[in-house]
Formats: C-alpha cells, structure tokens, sequence
C-alpha cells in the first residue's frame, strides 16, 4: 500500500513535469531568451570601419547604448509623455469604469445586462482599427463630429499639437473603460449584500454607500486595474503611431517603445533599440513591484 | 498581489456566476423611505448617465457601420451620421479585389494565427494551470512565480528583442515569427489554475485514481471535460489578443502575403494619404474585420464575463 502510494506520487511528478514542459519550453524561448540577447546586444554598438568599406564591425561599448539613450532628450521625453499620459488617462478611465460599475450595482439601474454588452464592446475592436476610426473622427471634412461641434459653434480641433494628448487619451479610454467597467462590476457584485444593508439601515445614503462601504472593500481589484493601466500605457505605440501621420506634433518618438522602434528600423542601430527596450522592461517591472508592494502592504496594515 | 493569487480557493472561481444575474433579484435593498419622486428622479439619472455613456460608445461604431455603406463622394460630403446611397456591396467587392484578393488572404491569416494559436495556447495554458492546482512538486510556488512575472512584463517590450533574436536565427519575414510568440500566454496559465480549482473537485481525481485511470487519461477523460467552460473563456480571450496584434507583426513581417488583418489594414491606411481612394477600402475592411469578434463577445458572453471575474475578484 505504502509502495503504491509512493508510486503514485511520484507518477504524479512526472505528469507535472509532463504538463508543465510545453509551457515553459514556449515561455523561456520566447520571453527570457530573447530579454536575454537583447541585453547582450545592448552591450555592443555597430561602427564602420573607415570610409564606409568593409562593411560594419561590432564592437563592445559597454554601458554607451544605456548612456546614449538616458542622455538622448527624445527619450526622455517619451516617458514624460507617458507620465503626462497617465495622469490624465488613469484618473478619467478608471473613474468613469468605477463610476459606471456603481452605477450598475445601484438598485436603481435598469436593463444591465444590456448595459454591459452594450459597455464592453468596443474592447472587441482591435486597437488599430479603433485607433483609425477615432482618427478619421477627428479628421476635418471627414468627421461628423468635428461638423456637430462647428455647427454648434464650438471649434476644437482634434489634430492640433496642444490636443494630441488629449485625443489619444480618448481613444484609449474608449478601448478599456467597458473592459475595466466590467472587472469592477464583478467586484462589487462579490461584496455580502449585508454589508451594504447594514449601512442602509444605518441611514446611509446611495452615494455615501458608494463612496464609503463600495468602493473601500473593491480596493483590491482597483489597484490590480491600476497596475495593468500603467503597465499597458508603457508600452503605448498603436495609438500615437498611427496620430503621428495625421498630427506632426506627435513625432515618432512620441513614447518611449515608439523611440525603440524608429531606433531600430529607421537608424538600424540594434544596440541603441536592445538598450531602450530593456530599459522600458526594467522600468516596468520596478514599477508593477513597486505597485503590488505598496498595495499588498496596505492590505495587510 | 502574491498573497491572493497563491490561493485560488473555490470560493473565487467564476462557476456560479450565471445564477448571479443581478435581474434575478429585483427586490435585493430596501428602498430608503424616500418620497416616489425622488425615487423616480434618481432612477431617471443613473439610467439617463448610463445611456450617455453608452452613446459615446457607440458612436464609432454606428459611424463604421454607416461609412462603410459610402463611396468617396458620400465620405468627404454630406451629413456623416445619414445612408446616402447604398455602396456596402460595391465597398466589399473593392475590398475583395485590391491587390489580387489581398484582404482575404490576410483575414485567412488571422484565422490562422489567432484561430490555430490559440487552440493550441489555451491547451498548453490548461495543462500547465492544472498541474500548477492539482499536483505537488518541489519549487512549486517560485515556477509560478515566473508565470506572474511573464505577466507583468509588457509585451511590446518584448516585440523587439524577440526581432532581433528572429533575425539572428532566421526568422524574420516568417509565419512562425508570429505564430510562434503568440501561443505563450501567462496570464491563460494564471486563469487555468484558478478555473482548475474552481471546476475540479480533488475528489472526483482520487475516484478517478482508484479506479485504476493513469494521470494522463484522467487529465483527458475527467479533468479536461469538467473545465471546457474555462478553456473556452482563455480561448476567447487569447483569440481576441492575438487578432487585435499588431507590434509584434508589424516588427516581424515584410512580406504582405504574411500580414494579418490588423496589419494590412494599416499599410492601406498608409496609403490613404496619397490615394484617398484607399478610405473607403480602409473602412469596409475594418468594419468586416470587426464582425467575428463581436459576434464572439456577443455570443461568448457568460465566457468573458466568468474571465474578467476570475480575474480580478479577490
């Protein structure tokens, strides 16, 4: 028995090796391995050797890729630009989703079900096409919005350098409030009705329910939504790429993943592109710890 | 966040969540005393800002819709939000013509990159999440680790250092250059084993074990069937992803033969600079792109719900 038993477990390991193999073998080769080379690569810078002959040699520079990149302003200001982006984006999409979901948890709300579809929907788009279609939105002659706003005598144009921020911010926030919308829905609907019974006969209005009893015991998903807003927004490039064509106040190093991407494909310098990318990784991974520690610890206080 | 995700106990798991629908308890809060019309009033306000909300959702959406019925004429003039004339079957056989018929070879792509990928991403995510829930092995907890970490990564950071690699060993401008990277997915992993211990009873596993079933067949013949709702929700959310790619292709792909819809779309739009005709072929091709995954999430919707539940409740 006791044999069988042993037996059993360690065919259990074996079917967990088994499992887990494909998995890891897929994660290592196509996440750590390819970090790992470009770390490699940002170590080392293409030079050509005299007047152009002889092709290019590659040779160690150390750090200089990293230095290059800190010190170059463009780079810099892509995340000055994400950080401006984020504080005008995180603030009006996760309080419209938050408020939307309270308002759907109110007993007040009708027809919910369709609300949320109706919600969510445009997460189903894929960025790209929602990043065009809100750009042809913005688009003089043909947008029908600009027209409502002109023939409203309100001129506000979309495309100028003082809005950008403005107009990216809104197509992002039309791709992820339903989504987040709905993760908030989910939250509240978790929380013991007695809870907010209890408040109710306390003599506790909707609002202060909301503010006091709702909001405070979803804390938990609203900083995991946080920490996934400020990871996606790192990483931003559909968005401002595809601005960039129809606004040149948003150049094509307008965040810090589009400076990698013109590193790598208009200036072909591979060491400078490696050196970005790991440093946006890096930067993305101090921050979500710093994200999850902070919001863990407040947990346990 | 460690401290929840190390325990995805039963209680978390998206399984009842059909039987929660909020229409089936009307009368879950007593009413304050307030007067009817302050009742009236409120109720007036919170649908009235829902359905605000909702119109600006919409919004691009109808435009699509009512764009892709236009020529280049009703486009540029007239009121945006009116049909002036029915082009939608001259649009799509625009569509269907540019380039030889490269529309359809790009939407056959999707399907094979996002169809095929995520069959096979959402498998390799289910094994994995249910060895992660149901077996014990030796540095159990720090392999998962690695999972969240691969979560918390961003992908487009990625996107990069995985051209430079494809480029090293020969990939580049390949099918697999894409369809590779896009099968792996952490966060499938993170959701299998949640949905794993939510779906599966250990004991129907001993019964199964007792019985004389090795592990793999019982994996096949037990496990397996009892999470197809949880494998059908990663499946939905891992299609939708890598249909809605478009660094990584774009990164990867030179080849226009190679390029997914996503992609496509956006070299037309490119050239919708110069040819203006490419506007109208921009925006039938979006609108028949857009079809499939609404009609998904429309049809899928106790999937995505029971998906963005698993993840965030707790």
């Amino acid at each position: 028995m006791n044999t069988s038993l042993r037996a059993g477990r360690r065919r259990r390991k074996t079917t967990a090796a088994l499992f887990l193999t494909p998995f890891y073998v897929l994660f290592i080769a196509t996440m750590v391995v390819p970090i790992g080379y470009a770390i490699w690569l940002s170590l080392f810078t293409e030079k050509t050797s005299g007047l152009g002959f002889g092709g290019t040699r590659r040779v160690f520079s150390g750090f200089g890729n990293y230095a290059d990149a800190l010190g170059d302003e463009k780079f810099r200001d892509g995340f000055v630009a994400i950080g401006l982006y984020c504080l005008l984006y995180i603030p009006v999409m996760v309080g419209t989703a938050l408020a939307l979901a309270l308002l759907l948890d109110s007993a007040l709300a009708r027809a919910r079900r369709f609300f949320q579809l109706a919600l969510f929907l445009p997460h189903a788009v894929p960025g790209i096409i929602a990043a065009l279609i809100w750009v042809y939105l913005y688009t003089p002659g043909l947008s029908p919005v600009v027209e409502l706003l002109e023939s409203g005598g309100l001129h506000w144009d979309f495309l100028a350098s003082d809005t950008a921020l403005f107009s990216i911010v809104n197509i992002a926030t039309w791709e992820w409030i339903g989504y987040n919308m709905i993760i908030f829905y989910a939250a509240l609907q978790a929380i013991p009705r007695e809870v907010v019974e209890a408040a109710t006969v306390d003599g506790a209005g909707p609002v202060r329910i909301a503010v006091s009893v709702k909001i405070p015991m979803i804390r938990a998903a609203v900083a995991m939504t946080m920490l996934f807003t400020i990871i996606g927004s790192l990483q931003l490039f559909t968005e401002p790429s595809i601005l960039s064509d129809a606004n040149p106040a948003v150049g094509s190093s307008w965040t810090p993943n589009m400076y990698a991407y013109s590193a790598a494909f208009r200036a072909n310098d591979f060491g400078l592109a490696a050196a970005a990318s790991v440093l946006l990784a890096v930067f993305a991974a101090a921050l979500s710890f710093g994200v999850t520690r902070l919001s863990s610890g407040r947990r346990t206080a | 966040m460690s401290t929840t995700v190390q325990q995805p106990d039963g209680a978390a798991a998206p399984a009842p969540a059909p039987s929660r629908t909020p229409a089936a308890k009307p009368a879950r809060r007593p009413r304050p005393k307030g007067r009817a019309t302050e009742a009236l009033m409120g109720k007036v306000a919170v649908n009235g800002a829902l359905v605000l909300v909702t119109l600006y959702m919409m919004l691009p959406l109808a435009w699509l819709l009512i764009a892709a019925t236009k020529d280049m004429g009703g486009l540029f003039g007239g009121d945006g939000f009116a049909f002036e004339g029915f082009h939608f079957t001259e649009n799509v056989k625009a569509v269907s013509t540019e380039g030889d018929g490269v529309y359809w070879r790009w939407y056959l792509n999707s399907l094979l990159y996002a169809g095929v990928g995520a069959a096979l991403g959402s498998f390799i995510s289910v094994l994995a999440g249910y060895a992660f829930d149901k077996f014990d092995f030796p540095g159990k907890e720090k392999l998962f680790g690695g999972v969240l970490l691969g979560v918390l990564v961003p992908t487009t950071a990625v996107a990069l250092p995985l051209y430079l690699l494809a480029s090293k060993v020969g990939l580049v401008n390949t099918f697999w250059a894409v369809f590779i990277p896009v099968i792996v997915n952490p966060f499938g992993v993170y959701l299998a084993r949640v949905f794993s211990a939510g779906y599966i009873p250990g004991e129907v596993l001993e019964a199964a074990r007792m019985d004389g079933a090795g592990e793999i067949r019982t994996f096949f013949s037990v496990a397996m069937p009892m999470m197809m709702p949880g494998f059908v929700t990663i499946f939905l959310f891992q299609f939708t992803a890598i249909w809605n790619n478009f660094f990584l292709p774009l990164v990867m792909l030179s080849d226009q033969k190679l390029y997914p819809v996503s992609l496509g779309l956006y070299s037309w739009n490119t050239n919708a600079h110069a040819y203006p005709e490419f506007y109208p072929l921009v925006i039938t091709g979006s609108l028949m792109a857009v079809v499939p995954l609404v009609v998904a999430f429309v049809s899928l919707q106790r999937h995505w719900r029971a998906g963005l539940s698993a993840g965030s409740v707790k």
